[in-house]
C-alpha cells in the first residue's frame, strides 16, 4: 500500500490516456475533481491486489454514458461514491476496496474519485488494461464471472439495483437502458468481486502501469527529449509507423463512432501507408492490405510535436503521428479472451497475431 | 459606397478606403497607446487623401483580447451557474489561472436547475435562489454577471429567466448569457460567458473612443466593429459581446486575402513582424475551429477561426551560429534594432534585404551577411511555412497560398503541396480590406412547434433575412451561411430548433 502523490495523479491522467488506445473519454474532469480534493487535504492509498485477503469485497466503478453529455453534467466524485455507497446498502456489508473497471481514459481516475470520498483504497487493477467499446469486453467477463448485480445512481436521488442478469450482454443492455432514462449519463458500480477474483482475473498493476507512463512523458518533456522514445521503452512498446494523417472517414453508427485514418509515411516509413480502423479505439492497422497490428494488443496514435495521444475523435488531416503498439494483457490473448476483445470479436475475418512477433 | 476599414494590430493601425468595391487607399501607421489618437491619426491620412465621404467605417482590434492577455483593465464578475445537483464538483473558475482568477473572479452562485440534452427539464429553476444571489450580487456592489445553465445550447430558457431576475434585481447589472455565446461544453462555454463580462466595461470604454476618433476627424456614419467569423456588428451590439472580436484580426486578413485574390478558397499565410499566422479560406470565409481554444491560459469554446500562429516574422531574430529563427522579435522597435537600421540584431528583414527579396533601410549594412547564412535562414523560414501550410489543409492536393502581411517576402514562389503563390497589390493591408468589406449578418435559433421542417427552415430563413436587413444588409445580396435544425423529442407538437444565419453586404 503507498500513498498517491499530487503528482502521481497528473501523470496517472496523462497515461490513462494514452491507455485509452484512441478512447475511452478525457480524464480531465476527474483529474479538476482529484486536483480540489487533494487541495483540501484528501489523500489516496494505491493497494497491490496481493495485499487483499481471499474474502474482501472490491467496489467495481465506471461513468456509463455519453462524452457529449458528460461535458455539461460534468464529473462530480460524489455520485460515483453514491453508486458505491448504493452497492454496499443493497449487500449489507462495506467494501474493503475500490477498483476501475477500465484504466485507459476517463474512467481510469473514477475509483479516486469514489475512494477519496469513501475513505477506503484503490485496488491497482482494472479489468481491461485499456479501454474498449463495450461494457462485456472485460476479463471478468472473460472468466465468466457473475455479471450482477449492479447500481445506477442518477445526481436527482433515482438509483436503480440490477440484482440479476442471465448474462454479460443482458447487464449491458438493462443497465444502457437505465443510464438512457437518466440522461445517457450514470454512475454505475459493477458486479462486485472478492479478493481471491480481484488476484486471478483482475489485471494486476494497471494504475502503477498509467502512472509510470504518465511519468515518462512528463520527464521527456522536461528533459526536452522524445516522449515517444520514453513510451516504448517504459511499456516495452513497438514503434509501428510515423508519417502524417491524409485521410479520415468517421461515421457514427448504433452509438459508436467508426472509421478509418489512412498515414502517409515520413523519414523511414517513406513511400509506405498504413490505414487504421477504429470503434471508438483504434483496432486494427493495415499494411498492403494485411493486418500488421490489432485488438487486443493496445494501438496508440502520438502526437510526434507534442507526445498527446490522439483520440479517435480528434484526429485529423495534417497531424504528424508515431504509431505505437504496446502489449495485451495476457489474459486477453488466450482463446477465451479472443472470442471477447480479438479481431474476430469486432467483426474481422482474420486471426489475432502479435506485432510483437513479427 | 465608401468603406473606411481599420485594423489596430499590436504594432501597426492599416487603414484602407473602400469605394463601390476599389481599394482606393492603404495606409499604415502606428498604433498608439492609447488606441484612439493612432486610428484619429490613421483616418485623418486616408481622408487626406481625397475628398471624399464616409458611409461606413468597419474597425477590427485585438485591443479585447490583449486585455485578456494581459490581465488588465479586467472587470469583476458574478459567476451564476445554473445546474444543481450536478455540476457542483467544478465551480466557476475552475482550472483558471490564479492571476487572471484575482481579478475576475467576483463570486460564484450555483442553483438548481437546467435541462438534459434531449430538451428534458434536468430539475424545476430555483428562482428563490436567483433572487437570493442577485441580492448578494447588489450588496457587493457587482456591475457584470455571467449566466450558465446546463444544455443552455439546446434550451435557453432559464438564462433568459435567470437574466430577467438580475436585470430586475441589480440596478445597472450587465448579464452575459452563455448560450449566446458558445455550444456545448459547460465549463468552456462558461469560460466564456465569464471573460465576455469581465471585458465589457473595457469595449464600451474603447468602442466609445472610437466614436470620439470619428467625431473629431469630422466622419458621421454609422460604425460597425469586426467579429471573429468576418462580418461586423454595430458597435451597440459588439460592446455586449466583445468575445466575438478577439480573433478579428486574422479573419480580417483571410477576408480581405479572399477579396483582393478572388479566390474562394485556399490556404491563407499572413506575416507580421512577429508571428506568421495560417488559416484556410473556404467559400470566402476562414474555417472554424472545432475543438477549445486557450485565451490568456482558459479554455473557451466558441466560434473562432481555425488559426496556426507561429514565431517567425519580418523582425524575427535569427541566431548567426545555428541558423535558428524566433519565437523572439524586435517587434516595432524594428526601425531601430535591425542591421539595415542600423542597430545591433540579425533580424529576419535583413536577412531578406540582404537577399534582395525586400527593400527595407539601407542595403549596404547587410553587405557583410555571408551567402551560405542568407541562403540557410530562408531556407528555414520556407520549410517552416511550407509545414505549416501543410497542416492547414483538410486533404491532400495541392493548393493556392495567398501570402499578404508585411513580412510575405518571406513566403517563396515555390513551396511544395502549394500551386500557386498568389502575391497582391495591396497585401500589407489585407486586414483593413478585409474590415472594409466585412458583411452584416442576421441570425435566428428559434424553437417551432406545429410546423414541418421545411415550413420551419423557411420561416426561420425569413426572420433571419428581415434581421439582416434591420442591422444593414442589402437585401438582394443575402446568403446563407449557417443552417441547422434539432428535433426536440420531448416536447409536443413535432418541436424543431432551428439556427439559420444569413449574410449579406452592407446597403
Amino acid at each position: 500500500m503507498r500513498q498517491l502523490s499530487a503528482d502521481d495523479i497528473e501523470a496517472l491522467a496523462v497515461g490513462a490516456w494514452i491507455l485509452g488506445a484512441g478512447g475511452g473519454g478525457s480524464p480531465y474532469h476527474g483529474l479538476l475533481n482529484m486536483r480540489r480534493l487533494y487541495r483540501e487535504g484528501t489523500r489516496i492509498s494505491l493497494m497491490q491486489p496481493d495485499e487483499l485477503d481471499d474474502r474482501d469485497d472490491v467496489a467495481v466503478v465506471s461513468m456509463m454514458g455519453a462524452p457529449l453529455v458528460i461535458l455539461e453534467r460534468l464529473v462530480d466524485a460524489r455520485l460515483i461514491a453514491r453508486a458505491v455507497e448504493a452497492m454496499q446498502e443493497h449487500l449489507g456489508r462495506r467494501f474493503r476496496a475500490v477498483m476501475a473497471i477500465e484504466i485507459g481514459g476517463g474512467n481510469g481516475i473514477q475509483p479516486l474519485m469514489a475512494a477519496a470520498h469513501l475513505g477506503i483504497p484503490v485496488v491497482d487493477a482494472d479489468a481491461m488494461g485499456r479501454a474498449y467499446p463495450e461494457a462485456q469486453m472485460t476479463s471478468f467477463a472473460v472468466a465468466n464471472l457473475a455479471p450482477a448485480p449492479l447500481t445506477s445512481v442518477d445526481p436527482r436521488g433515482t438509483e436503480a439495483v440490477i440484482t440479476r442478469a442471465a448474462s454479460w450482454k443482458w447487464m449491458e443492455r438493462a443497465s444502457r437502458k437505465l443510464c438512457t432514462e437518466f440522461g445517457s449519463i450514470a454512475a454505475t458500480c459493477k458486479a462486485p468481486r472478492t479478493g481471491a477474483e480481484v488476484k486471478r482475473w483482475g489485471i494486476p498493476g494497471t494504475t502503477s502501469q498509467a502512472i509510470r507512463l504518465g511519468q515518462a512523458v512528463q520527464s521527456a518533456h522536461r528533459r526536452h527529449d522524445d516522449p515517444i522514445a520514453a513510451i516504448l521503452r517504459t511499456e516495452n512498446g513497438k514503434r509501428v509507423f510515423t508519417g502524417k494523417v491524409t485521410a479520415v472517414e468517421r461515421r457514427t453508427t448504433e452509438g459508436f463512432l467508426r472509421g478509418r485514418t489512412t498515414i502517409q509515411g515520413l523519414g523511414a516509413d517513406r513511400d509506405a501507408a498504413i490505414d487504421i480502423e477504429f470503434q471508438n479505439e483504434w483496432l486494427v492497422v493495415w499494411r498492403d492490405g494485411a493486418p500488421v497490428a490489432s485488438t487486443p494488443e493496445l494501438i496508440c496514435a502520438i502526437d510526434n510535436d507534442t507526445g498527446e495521444a490522439i483520440g479517435t475523435e480528434m484526429v485529423r488531416y495534417g497531424q504528424r503521428v508515431t504509431v505505437i503498439a504496446l502489449p495485451s494483457p495476457p489474459i486477453f490473448l488466450t482463446p477465451a479472451g479472443l472470442a471477447y476483445v480479438g479481431p474476430r470479436a469486432f467483426g474481422y475475418n482474420f486471426d489475432f497475431r502479435s506485432v510483437f512477433d513479427a | 459606397m465608401n468603406r473606411l476599414g481599420i485594423d489596430v494590430g499590436g504594432t501597426n493601425t492599416d487603414a484602407t478606403l473602400v469605394a463601390d468595391g476599389r481599394v482606393l487607399y492603404a495606409i499604415k501607421v502606428p498604433t498608439t497607446e492609447d488606441v484612439t489618437s493612432g486610428i484619429v491619426a490613421a483616418m485623418r491620412a486616408v481622408l487626406a487623401q481625397a475628398a471624399i465621404s464616409v458611409d461606413a467605417v468597419m474597425i477590427g482590434t485585438t485591443h479585447f483580447v490583449n486585455a485578456v492577455v494581459q490581465r488588465r483593465s479586467l472587470a469583476p464578475v458574478a459567476a451564476m451557474r445554473i445546474g444543481l445537483p450536478a455540476t457542483a464538483a467544478l465551480p466557476p473558475f475552475t482550472d483558471w489561472p490564479d492571476d487572471l482568477a484575482a481579478p475576475v473572479a467576483g463570486g460564484c452562485w450555483l442553483v438548481q436547475g437546467g435541462h438534459d440534452y434531449d430538451g428534458r427539464r434536468f430539475m424545476p429553476l430555483d428562482v428563490a435562489a436567483v433572487r437570493a444571489a442577485a441580492r448578494e450580487m447588489r450588496a457587493r456592489g457587482l456591475t457584470q454577471a455571467a449566466v450558465t445553465a446546463m444544455f443552455s445550447p439546446l434550451t435557453q430558457e432559464d438564462e433568459a429567466a435567470v437574466a430577467a431576475i438580475l436585470r430586475d434585481e441589480v440596478p445597472g447589472i450587465s448579464v452575459t448569457c452563455s448560450h449566446l455565446l458558445g455550444g456545448i461544453g459547460l465549463l468552456e462555454r462558461e469560460n466564456a460567458a465569464v471573460l465576455n463580462a469581465a471585458i465589457i466595461p473595457l469595449a464600451r470604454e474603447t468602442i466609445g473612443g472610437f466614436e470620439r476618433a470619428m467625431q473629431e476627424t469630422g466622419i458621421a456614419a454609422p460604425l460597425y466593429i469586426t467579429q471573429n467569423d468576418g462580418t461586423v456588428a454595430a458597435a451597440s451590439q459588439a460592446a455586449l459581446f466583445p468575445v466575438f472580436s478577439f480573433a478579428s484580426g486574422p479573419t480580417n486578413s483571410m477576408r480581405g486575402a479572399a477579396y483582393l485574390s478572388r479566390w474562394q478558397n485556399a490556404v491563407v499565410v499572413d506575416v507580421g513582424g512577429t508571428t506568421t499566422d495560417f488559416g484556410h479560406l473556404q467559400a470566402g470565409f476562414p474555417r472554424q475551429a472545432n475543438t477549445s481554444v486557450r485565451v490568456g491560459g482558459v479554455r473557451t469554446l466558441f466560434r473562432m477561426p481555425d488559426v496556426l500562429s507561429i514565431g517567425l516574422g519580418g523582425g524575427s531574430l535569427v541566431d548567426p551560429e545555428t541558423i535558428a529563427i524566433g519565437p523572439h522579435s524586435v517587434g516595432y522597435r524594428l526601425t531601430e534594432q535591425a542591421l539595415v537600421f542600423g542597430g545591433d540584431r540579425l533580424t529576419m528583414t535583413d536577412v531578406a534585404v540582404a537577399a534582395g527579396l525586400a527593400d527595407i533601410g539601407e542595403r549596404a549594412r547587410v553587405r557583410h551577411l555571408s551567402r551560405d547564412l542568407v541562403d540557410a535562414a530562408l531556407a528555414r523560414a520556407a520549410a517552416m511555412i511550407e509545414d505549416h501550410v501543410d497542416r492547414m489543409k483538410t486533404d491532400a492536393g495541392d493548393v493556392v497560398l495567398i501570402a499578404v502581411g508585411g513580412g510575405a517576402f518571406l513566403v517563396p514562389d515555390h513551396l511544395a503541396g502549394v500551386r500557386d503563390v498568389v502575391r497582391l497589390e495591396h497585401g500589407g493591408c489585407a486586414n483593413a480590406v478585409g474590415a472594409a468589406i466585412a458583411q452584416v449578418s442576421g441570425e435566428v435559433d428559434q424553437v417551432f412547434q406545429g410546423l414541418s421542417r421545411d415550413a420551419a427552415l423557411s420561416q426561420a430563413r425569413s426572420i433571419a433575412e428581415r434581421r439582416a436587413v434591420e442591422a444593414g444588409a442589402s437585401a438582394d445580396s443575402l446568403s446563407i451561411v449557417e443552417a441547422e435544425d434539432i428535433p426536440i423529442a420531448y416536447l409536443p407538437g413535432d418541436a424543431i430548433r432551428v439556427r439559420v444565419k444569413v449574410v449579406g453586404d452592407i446597403a
